[in-house]
């Protein structure tokens, strides 16, 4: 028992450590500026009935505001999370179609059902740079003033939902009826 | 010599990079300048190892038309435009991250493990150095002799 292998063995454990702490870790998850931040301004017209959707809409509420798209595949693969967390009527979804064709949209909506109360129709992508998406999909929990809480990169698993966000959404609603 | 130096500079002119082509028209060169600068140093977050620059992904084009944008339209000073994707991607999309406790690490640790190996380096040399000469005595040294022969 050497101070060299002594050495060693510190060395090993620190490496471990770092490990156990780092491979759980997300190397493309980018964290968002926006947390704890107003959501930036936005208004569009909505996929379906022509209507005008803005940041105005989300206010008073804790909402899920859902980037989605056709081309995007983890979409699809999250789209009956997003069914089901609408059905629970816990909280209400809302989405952004990012860079998407309005029509392809309004179809894959009438196929696989609508969880959003509205979605935005942002084909520029206008809308998705100035929340920093850089990705589909991705949620935000935007609580009743209008201030990003939380942002979930990639789909939602049912797990992720129990675990993650209803947690955080329950406790934001919870401060509406505190404050009654 | 000659023939050594011209290699050296060579190996320096790596500044030519092969991305994707936008035909742009810009007011003046100082413009076509800044916006060549800028998207080399701007990540481009979809393709996270690329600038913006040399990606061709979605996210890439947009916003280098939204840099092309802030330059020509918006008159924005290059540190404007960097706060500007500051505020909506976070520290990331900046090449070189802006020097702030929070990374004070990420900037220091190269410097200091270099400097930690520098110190391991010359304890190792110092104790070679200071190493005893082996004794050996007369009679050792009569069987060397002979071994030798």
């Amino acid at each position: 028992m050497n101070k060299g292998f002594i050495f060693l063995i510190l060395v090993l454990t620190a490496l471990i450590a770092f490990l156990a702490i780092g491979l759980k870790l997300n190397p493309r998850d980018v964290p968002s500026p926006l947390i704890g931040k107003p959501a930036p301004e936005f208004s569009g017209k909505t996929l379906i009935g022509d209507k005008t959707f803005s940041k105005q809409d989300l206010l008073g509420q804790v909402s899920l505001l859902n980037v989605w798209a056709t081309w995007c595949p983890s979409c699809r693969a999250e789209h009956d999370v997003l069914m089901a967390i609408a059905k629970t009527g816990i909280v209400k979804i809302y989405g952004v179609d990012w860079k998407d064709k309005p029509d392809a949209a309004k179809d894959w909506l009438e196929k696989l059902g609508n969880p959003y109360v509205m979605s935005v129709d942002d084909q520029s992508g206008d809308i998705g740079i100035d929340f920093g998406v850089y990705g589909a999909p991705e949620t935000y929990i935007i609580d009743q003033q209008g201030d990003i809480v939380h942002k979930h990169t990639g789909p939602i698993t049912w797990s992720d939902w129990q675990k993650k966000l209803l947690p955080k959404i329950k406790e934001l609603q919870a401060k509406t009826t505190d404050k009654l | 010599m000659q023939k050594y130096l011209i290699l050296i500079f060579l190996v320096f002119c790596n500044g030519l990079s092969a991305g994707p082509i936008d035909a742009l028209q810009f007011d003046n060169p100082a413009q076509e300048k800044r916006y060549f600068d800028l998207i080399e140093e701007l990540r481009c977050l979809k393709c996270q190892n690329s600038n913006i620059a040399g990606s061709n992904a979605d996210l890439a084009k947009d916003l280098r038309a939204k840099v092309y944008d802030m330059i020509v339209n918006k008159n924005m000073s290059n540190d404007e435009i960097k706060d500007w994707m500051l505020a909506r991607y976070g520290d990331f999309v900046l090449y070189e991250p802006p020097v702030k406790p929070s990374t004070y690490l990420l900037w220091g640790l190269p410097l200091i493990l270099g400097i930690i190996g520098l110190m391991i380096l010359l304890t190792k040399l110092k104790a070679a150095k200071t190493k005893p000469e082996l004794e050996i005595n007369p009679e050792q040294q009569k069987q060397i002799e002979e071994a030798l022969k």
